[in-house]
């Protein structure tokens, strides 16, 4: 029974329990914390932190906003105990030959890990929001602008899939 | 400090449920967008509804969190353009990298050591967003 249950946890999730296990966080950070889920702020509080010469966007006391980094400082440890105690097996993550070291060489590796970087932090701030904070968060909060931000996000995602990546990759 | 540690742990499921689910796959990103499978909108249907389903029991009853405190549910500001040209420059990000933040962090704990350029990147792109903020529509 105990092996079954621990095969099943180490086994890909179904799309139910892993929307059921990510929309769990909402009342976890809401009830145990009293904040509201979002992860993209912590970039900004990264570079508050960690910058010398700064914009007055990134002047501010990030020490108040402690509560993220130890939230980002957990998601590295989880990633870590997923991938070493909890898989079964080697899954399709993403493609090596595009994000490795060697490939920062490479215009490919650039546009994926670079730009591709850069413009999740710059949106992401510009927004004021990503994936949790608006898709998740703010849907929930029923906010017709967390809406235009999905938009937006299905807009620049689907122009890369369907009109950018054909052209780059072999 | 309470919260924090609470915080951290919250963290841990957190990043272990992105990876199990598979949300922080490149692979399942590009899947998404090009509509191969039900797979990222189940997860991310499901999720909101039980995220408006807290947010309802919120406001329903008046539920506090943890101590007493009272939950404040006021969400942010509208700033409609922000939000539309931001999150065009985002998806276009997201697609490209496979990764939006909680990934990256949840992929680098996992080993995927190359995911601490996308990273960089993203925090150059914040820094990059504070030092042209005032010359954007907002």
């Amino acid at each position: 029974m105990h092996r079954a249950l621990l095969d099943l946890v180490r086994g890909p999730w179904p799309w139910w329990a892993g929307g059921i296990a990510i929309g769990a966080v909402v009342p976890l950070l809401l009830f145990l914390a009293n904040r509201h889920f979002g992860v993209s702020s912590t970039l900004r509080h990264l570079c508050a932190a960690c910058v010398p010469a700064k914009p007055a966007f990134l002047r501010y006391d990030w020490r108040k906003e402690s509560w993220s980094l130890f939230f980002a400082a957990g998601l590295v440890a989880g990633g870590w105990i997923a991938q070493h105690w909890l898989t079964s097996g080697p899954r399709d993550v993403m493609p090596l030959e595009l994000f490795s070291f060697q490939a920062l060489g490479t215009p490919r590796g650039i546009l994926f890990m670079v730009v591709g970087g850069f413009l999740v932090g710059f949106g992401s701030r510009w927004a004021n929001g990503c994936t949790s904070g608006h898709a998740i968060m703010g849907l929930s909060l029923r906010r017709p602008a967390s809406l235009v931000a999905v938009l937006g996000f299905f807009a620049g995602g689907l122009f890369v899939t369907w009109l950018v990546l054909p052209a780059v990759l072999p | 400090m309470r919260r924090n540690l609470v915080a951290l742990a919250i963290g841990v499921y957190f990043g272990i449920v992105l990876l199990k689910s598979e949300a922080a796959y490149w692979t399942r990103i590009q899947e998404m967008f090009r509509f191969g499978s039900i797979h990222m909108y189940g997860i991310m249907g499901t999720a909101v509804a039980i995220g408006a389903g807290t947010v309802w029991l919120v406001q329903r009853f008046g539920m506090r969190a943890l101590g007493g405190e009272a939950i404040e549910l006021a969400p942010k500001p509208a700033q409609y353009k922000a939000q539309l040209l931001g999150g065009i420059v985002f998806g276009l990000g997201w697609s490209l990298s496979g990764a939006c933040p909680g990934p990256m962090y949840s992929l680098i704990g996992a080993g995927f050591l190359p995911l601490l350029v996308v990273l960089l990147s993203a925090l150059a792109g914040t820094y990059a967003y504070g030092l042209v903020r005032e010359r954007l529509p907002h």
